[in-house]
C-alpha cells in the first residue's frame, strides 16, 4: 500500500531547523520558470533550500509510511486462510518494503542518508501516514486495506508520478506499475467475502465501516488548512489539491462498493446530479489530529515494532560492514 | 490407506510449507529493508513449492484433497516436516543458518528428484532446484558474513549452529517410505547425499570461522508426526481463519 | 560510512542497472544499499527483478559514476541541436524512389 503522506499541520510545530535562507532572486525565478515549463528537476540542479526541505520531508514521510505500512497487513501473513491468499499477501507486503526502499533512495539524492531519515521517524518527530495507526482486526481488513487504502494511495501517486523532482517521479512510476495488483487483490478479496457466508459478509462490511473514514483522511487536511500545499503546488511537486484528490477517490469508490453490495458508513453520501460527483459528510478532524499527534489506536505499537526491528538488526548491519572492511576494503571505499 | 509416494510428497511439501511460514514472519521485521524483501522472496518460493507438492500429494492420494485442505485441515501429528524447520525463527543469524543447513541438503535431494522417473515430481523438483540454488547462495553468503563479521555476530552464529546442528540428523532419516521409493528410482539415497552435504557445509562454515558442535544428535520424529511443542502453536495460528469458517471460500 | 546513533551507519549505495529480455540495453532501475559487491548483486536481484523484468544485472558503487554537471549542459549538449545533417530526414530522396 502506498499512502499519501501529508501531515503538514503538525510538522510545522515540531520543525527545529532554522528558517530557510533568502534565495538568490534570479536563480529562484529561473527555477520557478523551469517548474512552470514542466521541466524535471534533477539532484544536481540548483533548487531553493525550501524545495529541498519540503521534498525531503514529503518523500521521507512517504517512505516511512510504506515501511510502517508493512505492519498492519504483515500481521495477517501467518493467518491467511489459504495458500494463494498467503502468497498474494506476502508479495504485497514485500512490495511495500520495496516501495519504501525506492523512495528512500530517491530522498537520499537530496542529500540526507537513509540512516538519518530512519532515525528521524524512529527517534525524532518525522511522521508517517496516520492510516497505519489503526489495527487490523479481521481477515477482511486485508481486503479493505487493499481496496480503500491502496485505492486512495493510487489516486495520490498517479499525480506524484508527474512530480517536478525526477527521482521522486521515477520512483512513483515504478510504484504505480507494481501497485496495480494491490488494489485489485484487495477488491477481489472483498468481493469474495461479500458473496460468501453471512459471517464473511458481516466481517467485510464491518471492516469497510472501520476503514472508510481513515481512508478519506489519508488525503490530508482541507486545502484551506494545509500549510505546505501552496509551495508544493507552485513547484509542481503536486498538481492537485488534497480536497480534489479526495473527491476523485470518493467518486471512484462509491460505485465499486455498490457493485459488490457493500455500504459506506456515511449518511450524507449522495450523488450530486449536476456535477456528477458524490458528495460526502464532514471528516472528524479531531480524530485525524489525535492520530497524528501520536494518540491513535496503534501509534505506540507501530513505532515500537519498527524500533525493535531496527535495533535487533543493528548487529547484522554492523557484521556485514565489518566483513566487507576485512575482505573487500575497496568495495565500500569506492562509494 | 496412504501410499509411500503420498507420504513422501507430504514430507517434501510440509518442509517447505513450515519453513516458508517461519521465513514469512520476517516480513516487516528484518534487519534492513533489503533483507525484508530477500527473505520474503525465499518464503514465497517455498510456499509456492509447498502448494505444488501438496496438490500433487492430494492427487496421488485420490481422496479429493488439495494443497489447502492438506495445509489447513491436518493436525500436528499428521504433519511430516523436519522438526528443525518448525523451531521459532530466532534472530536473523538463526534464520540464515537454518536456511543454509536445509538448502544445502535440499540441493542434493532436488538434483536427484529433478531426474526421477515420476514426471510431475521431476518437474516440480526442477523448478525448486533453481529456486533453492538462490536460497543456498543467499543464506551461505550471510552465514559467512555473520560468522566472520564482528565478535557479537560470530558468537550469535556459533550459538545458532550449536542449537541447530543436533537436529540435522533428521535430514538423513530414512524408513520404509524411502525404501519403497528408492526401489522405484524416485527417492535419493541419503547415505550418498550425506558426504556431499558434509563437504558443502564444512566449506561454508570454515569460511564463516564457526564450528559445528561435537555433542550428541537429537532424538527426532518429524517424518512420523512426532514434533516439538512449537508446531502446534504455529498451526493454531496458520489454521485459525480457515477453520473458523468451515466450507467458506476465500 | 558515517556512524549514526544506532551503531554503524548506512551501507554504501550502489546503482542498479537491469537488462530487459530481447537484447535491450541495460537501463538504470534504482539503487540499493549493500556492504559489498556480492550482497549488492543479491539485493538488486531481490529488489528490482521481482516481476521477471531482467535477464542481466549490473551494480556499480554510486561513487564510481562520473556525471556531467548541470553547468555542463549548455556546452555539452546544445552543439548537438543544430547539426541536422546527422539525421536522415536532412537528405532528400529523388521522387519516385519509394523504398530506400
Amino acid at each position: 500500500m502506498t499512502p499519501s503522506t501529508r501531515q503538514e499541520g503538525t510538522q510545522m510545530a515540531t520543525e527545529t531547523k532554522p528558517a530557510a535562507p533568502a534565495e538568490d532572486p534570479v536563480k529562484l525565478a529561473e527555477f520557478e520558470a523551469r517548474c512552470d515549463r514542466g521541466e524535471t528537476i534533477e539532484p544536481k540542479d540548483w533548487m531553493p533550500e525550501k524545495y529541498r526541505r519540503q521534498l525531503t520531508r514529503m518523500m521521507s514521510q512517504h517512505a516511512h509510511s510504506e515501511v510502517v505500512g508493512m505492519l498492519p497487513e504483515g500481521n495477517w501473513i501467518t493467518r491467511a486462510p489459504n495458500l494463494r491468499r498467503k502468497m498474494c499477501l506476502i508479495a504485497k507486503v514485500q512490495d511495500e518494503g520495496g516501495h519504501g526502499l525506492y523512495i528512500y533512495c530517491g530522498t537520499e539524492t537530496l542529500g540526507t542518508d537513509r540512516t538519518e531519515l530512519i532515525d528521524q521517524y524512529l527517534y525524532g518527530t518525522a511522521k508517517y501516514s496516520s492510516i497505519f495507526n489503526y489495527p487490523t482486526l479481521t481477515w477482511a481488513d486485508i481486503g479493505v486495506i487493499g481496496w480503500l487504502v491502496d485505492g486512495a494511495a493510487i489516486v495520490n501517486q498517479t499525480m506524484l508520478a508527474h512530480a517536478s523532482y525526477g527521482p521522486y517521479a521515477r520512483a512513483m512510476i515504478r510504484i504505480c506499475k507494481e501497485e496495480n495488483f494491490h488494489k485489485r487483490q484487495g477488491y477481489e478479496l472483498c468481493a469474495t467475502l461479500a458473496r460468501g457466508t453471512p459471517a464473511q459478509k458481516a466481517m467485510v462490511q464491518d471492516a469497510v465501516n472501520r476503514w472508510w473514514w481513515p481512508s478519506l483522511m489519508m488525503f490530508g487536511p482541507h486545502d484551506t488548512n494545509s500549510p505546505h500545499s501552496a509551495d508544493l503546488l507552485r513547484w509542481k511537486v503536486k498538481q492537485k489539491s488534497n480536497d480534489d484528490l479526495r473527491q476523485r477517490f470518493v467518486n471512484l469508490t462509491v460505485p465499486q462498493a455498490q457493485a459488490i453490495g457493500l455500504t459506506l458508513p456515511d449518511p450524507d453520501l449522495k450523488l450530486d446530479e449536476t456535477s456528477g460527483e458524490w458528495k460526502f459528510g464532514e471528516i472528524d478532524w479531531s480524530e485525524f489530529n489525535a492520530v497524528i499527534a501520536g494518540n491513535g489506536p496503534m501509534n505506540r505499537e507501530r513505532i515500537a515494532a519498527r524500533r525493535k526491528a531496527h535495533e535487533d538488526g543493528a548487529w547484522v548491519r554492523e557484521a556485514a560492514a565489518a566483513y566487507a572492511a576485512k575482505h573487500q576494503p575497496a568495495a565500500g571505499q569506492a562509494a | 490407506m496412504s501410499t509411500p509416494l503420498f507420504e513422501y510428497l507430504l514430507r517434501l511439501g510440509d518442509d517447505r510449507l513450515i519453513l516458508g511460514h517461519r521465513n514469512a514472519e520476517w516480513c516487516g521485521h528484518g534487519p534492513i529493508l533489503e533483507e525484508d524483501i530477500a527473505v520474503a522472496n525465499i518464503a514465497l518460493d517455498q510456499t509456492g513449492e509447498a502448494q505444488l507438492l501438496l496438490n500433487l500429494a492430494g492427487q496421488v492420494e485420490g481422496q479429493g484433497r488439495d494443497a489447502d485442505q492438506l495445509a489447513y485441515w491436518r493436525d500436528e501429528t499428521q504433519f511430516r516436516n523436519l522438526q528443525m524447520l518448525e523451531l521459532p525463527r530466532g534472530d536473523f543469524g538463526f534464520t540464515m543458518v537454518r536456511q543454509f543447513l536445509f538448502s544445502a541438503h535440499a540441493h542434493f535431494v532436488l538434483e536427484h528428484l529433478a531426474k526421477c522417473p515420476h514426471d510431475d515430481l521431476a518437474g516440480i523438483a526442477a523448478k525448486a532446484l533453481k529456486e533453492n540454488r538462490y536460497h543456498l547462495r543467499h543464506s551461505s553468503e550471510w552465514v559467512v558474513r555473520l560468522g566472520d563479521g564482528t565478535e557479537e555476530s560470530h558468537r550469535r552464529i556459533q550459538a545458532a549452529l550449536e542449537e541447530l546442528w543436533p537436529w540435522t540428523v533428521e535430514l538423513f532419516f530414512e524408513d520404509a517410505v524411502d525404501a519403497a521409493l528408492k526401489a522405484e528410482g524416485i527417492a535419493p539415497n541419503q547415505a550418498d547425499i550425506k558426504p556431499k552435504w558434509e563437504a558443502m557445509t564444512a566449506e561454508v562454515l570454515t569460511r564463516a570461522t564457526v564450528e559445528p558442535p561435537k555433542g550428541p544428535m537429537r532424538m527426532v520424529g518429524g517424518r512420523k508426526g512426532r514434533h516439538t511443542e512449537h508446531l502446534g502453536h504455529l498451526l493454531a495460528e496458520m489454521q485459525i481463519v480457515a477453520r473458523s469458517h468451515p466450507g467458506a471460500s476465500w | 560510512m558515517s556512524t549514526g546513533p544506532n551503531g554503524v551507519g548506512e551501507w554504501p549505495l550502489w546503482e542498479v542497472f537491469t537488462q530487459a529480455p530481447g537484447g535491450k540495453p541495460h537501463e538504470h532501475a534504482g539503487s540499493v544499499h549493500a556492504p559489498d559487491a556480492e550482497i549488492a548483486l543479491q539485493n538488486a536481484r531481490d529488489v528490482y527483478t521481482r516481476r521477471g523484468e531482467a535477464v542481466s544485472l549490473w551494480v556499480v558503487p554510486s561513487g564510481a559514476i562520473v556525471a556531467s554537471a548541470p553547468g555542463d549542459a549548455g556546452p555539452f549538449f546544445d552543439p548537438g541541436n543544430d547539426k541536422p545533417y546527422r539525421h536522415p530526414q536532412f537528405y532528400k530522396t529523388p521522387r519516385g524512389v519509394k523504398v530506400f
